[in-house]
């Protein structure tokens, strides 16, 4: 008999367990799109003059699927949480795949949005106006600004900022400067005692947005010390040497380990370890969001597509001191005309809100990102009052 | 003496037509994900390895990619054994013959202990604790004292996220595989031998060396080929611990050392897109044949030991 009420008991426990695996899947079931939606009579493929009012984000529901850059993941979840806030029917789903495996998940149709670290290149451009309804194809909008410090462990400095001019940076990166009391480094420094202590830089293992914009940054501001151009993988496209760490937090821990080492990581993670001041137009900026904010400002539209798109040539050499040059700007790439009336309104209410002064705290609450600027947000809520259907 | 034959008729009742059609599923189930797992690689690898190379990151040609990953697994999987198998073998002597039961019992249980721990925990903890206990005071004394040994030449790294570090924390890895082995191996030693052996005047250890070691011979080796197999495909200790370098690079103690084909595929595949995707593959591919080879042998010479053992 204890044999049997064994039995029972287990198949009611594995019975429960299943009934409780199996339901309460979230209901995201996608109202079908009404036929007779009041689409603008002037079906031209401009600009449609007379957009219908976008229904009020409380009264949103669906899902909207993202995938894209990891540099965007703890951003994206101060965004969720925000927007889930404003909008509690609509789920937000992001895949932090990578900024190449989301532009391309999004050109296969597989995402209503990508988030991506580089905007969409011309044969990019050119299919996504296949994918999205309509030809007016996807636009990048610059949602995310993440400034990359200069860490670097020289206890000796114990508090006095290190000022390093690009050409140094540069030169310390290229392996061409080795050592902390290289004339270079003290010229820019004068009173401030470098200790003679080899030169340890840290660059990122993994392939990594981040090393991206710093090597671009370097390519554009000292192009005749960094020769190499904006690369992702150090080792085999750059000049090789250094210490490799994985990811942002590996970098970190590997400046704050050794003696004399200096790296690039994100601003909002090195702790509490020193950054350089970086020279900028004769003078030298210390990182701060504000200051990374303006190098959107500060850069021209490559333009070319349509009116709408704002993928930027980031200007790693402005010429006001008030900008922080190295930083990361990550794209959120939407089609500009979607199938269904639906998804236009999620995208739109998403992207309003992520370019939003509340969206901007939230992602720099949650992953120190840099508040993009209003004249720069005016620019974006223009584009994404362009997003419609397809006419 | 006439023997009348007894003829039984087999009885097979419907429990037996299930069991045994259940395992022979489960044996061709493993034998269809192998095949599809190959499959895979061989036909996601293919592009990797006769593709445009163009249009890939790194290296022209395959073999100058695969190349240096291919030696800095062997590399780090080799300095790993060097260190774990005689840790391990002595542990297992140890266990088996030296200590009270009671020790032992709890000796074993707490070095498989060590199997349950998550390989990304061993490679912050090498990075944390390991690599800077080593960096502060052996490292560089192995780069003054023994410079003429290329192996210690060059710059000692300053966070000591060196290939020695790496070896060594991959030995701490396959160190429950190799100890769990040998220690069954060697407690199967037949009491025969042992007492033969002692009865003619042998010490302890004499008896080992005499009685234990040679029939456990071929055991303790595949064991440590086992655990030579883990090291091979170890990703993520290596990928934290080791700081990567392209080129073939025979120091260990400094900040240039050749990447695993593991740790190469965690770090490059989440950014990876196009073609890189399958080269990655192809690395894949390749430690996969490692792989093959690595086990073949071992049980080439564990099936020659065993049966072989009473000589």
């Amino acid at each position: 008999m204890r044999f049997r009420t064994k039995r029972a008991l287990a198949i009611t426990a594995v019975a429960s367990l299943l009934f409780a695996a199996c339901g309460g899947d979230d209901d995201t079931a996608d109202a079908p799109a009404p036929a007779d939606e009041p689409a603008s009579t002037d079906a031209s493929t401009d600009a449609p003059a007379d957009e219908p009012a976008p229904a009020p984000a409380a009264e949103l529901s669906g899902t909207l699927i993202g995938a894209g850059a990891s540099s965007q993941a703890a951003a994206m979840q101060g965004w969720q949480a925000g927007f889930q806030a404003a909008a509690p029917g609509v789920t937000v789903e992001y895949d932090p795949i990578g900024s190449g495996g989301g532009r391309k998940q999004f050109l296969g149709g597989g995402s209503d949005f990508a988030g991506s670290d580089a905007a969409l290149k011309d044969e990019e451009w050119e299919s996504s106006k296949e994918v999205c309804a309509g030809d007016l194809g996807a636009i990048n909008l610059p949602h995310y600004i993440s400034p990359i410090a200069v860490p670097y462990n020289l206890p000796s400095l114990d508090g006095t900022t290190l000022n390093l001019s690009p050409e140094v940076i540069a030169g310390i990166f290229a392996n061409e400067i080795t050592n902390w009391s290289d004339a270079a480094i003290a010229a820019d420094n004068p009173g401030v005692d470098l200790p003679d202590l080899a030169i340890n830089p840290v660059h990122r293992a993994d392939e990594s947005g981040t090393t991206e914009n710093f090597t671009d940054y370097m390519a554009q501001a000292a192009p005749d010390v960094w020769t190499y151009g904006a690369i992702e993988a150090w080792d085999a496209d750059g000049p090789g040497g250094g210490e490799g760490a994985p990811q942002t937090s590996g970098v970190v821990a590997a400046v704050a380990a050794g003696e004399g080492s200096i790296g690039y990581a994100d601003a909002s993670q090195i702790g509490d370890l020193p950054a350089a001041a970086v020279g900028v137009a004769g003078s030298f900026v210390e990182f701060s969001p504000e200051a990374a904010g303006r190098i959107v400002d500060a850069s021209e539209r490559t333009g070319g597509r349509n009116d709408y798109d704002f993928a930027i040539e980031v200007n790693r050499t402005p010429d006001s001191a008030d900008t922080y040059p190295i930083a990361l700007v990550s794209y959120h790439i939407v089609c500009l005309e979607y199938a269904d009336q639906e998804t236009v309104d999620l995208v739109k209410a998403f992207m309003t809100y992520v370019s939003s002064d509340e969206g901007q705290a939230a992602s720099s609450a949650s992953a120190g990102s840099a508040p993009i600027s209003p004249e720069v947000q005016a620019e974006i809520a223009e584009s994404i009052a362009a997003i419609s259907v397809a006419g | 003496m006439s023997s009348s034959t007894i003829t039984r008729a087999t009885v097979t009742r419907r429990g037996d037509r299930v069991f045994s059609g259940l395992s022979r599923g489960a044996g061709i189930a493993i034998l269809v994900i192998l095949a599809s797992v190959a499959t895979f690689l061989f036909v996601e690898g293919r592009a990797g390895i006769f593709g445009d190379t163009e249009e890939m990151s790194g290296s022209d040609s395959f073999l100058g990619y695969v190349g240096p990953l291919v030696f800095g697994t062997v590399f780090a999987a080799a300095l790993a054994l060097l260190f774990a198998a005689p840790l391990a073998v002595a542990v297992a002597l140890y266990i088996s013959h030296y200590a009270p039961r009671r020790l032992a019992q709890t000796l074993g249980y707490i070095i498989d202990l060590l199997a349950a721990i998550p390989s990304v925990v061993f490679g912050i903890w090498g990075i944390t604790v390991l690599a800077p206990l080593l960096t502060d005071d052996i490292y560089p004394w192995l780069n003054a004292n023994l410079d003429f040994i290329p192996f210690f030449s060059g710059t000692v790294s300053t966070s000591g996220r060196s290939m020695l570090t790496a070896g060594m924390v991959l030995a701490v890895m396959i160190l429950p595989i190799v100890t769990a082995i040998s220690r069954e191996v060697f407690l199967q030693t037949p009491r025969l031998h042992e007492e033969a052996s002692l009865a003619l005047g042998a010490t302890r250890w004499e008896m080992i060396r005499q009685a234990v070691i040679p029939y456990g011979r071929s055991g303790v080796i595949s064991g440590a080929m086992l655990g030579l197999g883990r090291a091979l495909g170890e990703t993520m200790a290596v990928a934290i611990i080791l700081s990567p370098s392209d080129g073939y690079f025979w120091s260990v103690l400094t900040n240039q050392n050749s990447n695993t084909i593991a740790s190469n595929i965690a770090l490059k595949f989440p950014e990876a897109y196009g073609l890189d995707v399958n080269r990655l593959i192809a690395t894949g591919l390749v430690l996969f044949a490692i792989t093959f080879v690595v086990n073949a042998l071992a049980r080439r010479i564990a099936n020659a030991g065993f049966s072989g053992a009473d000589g």
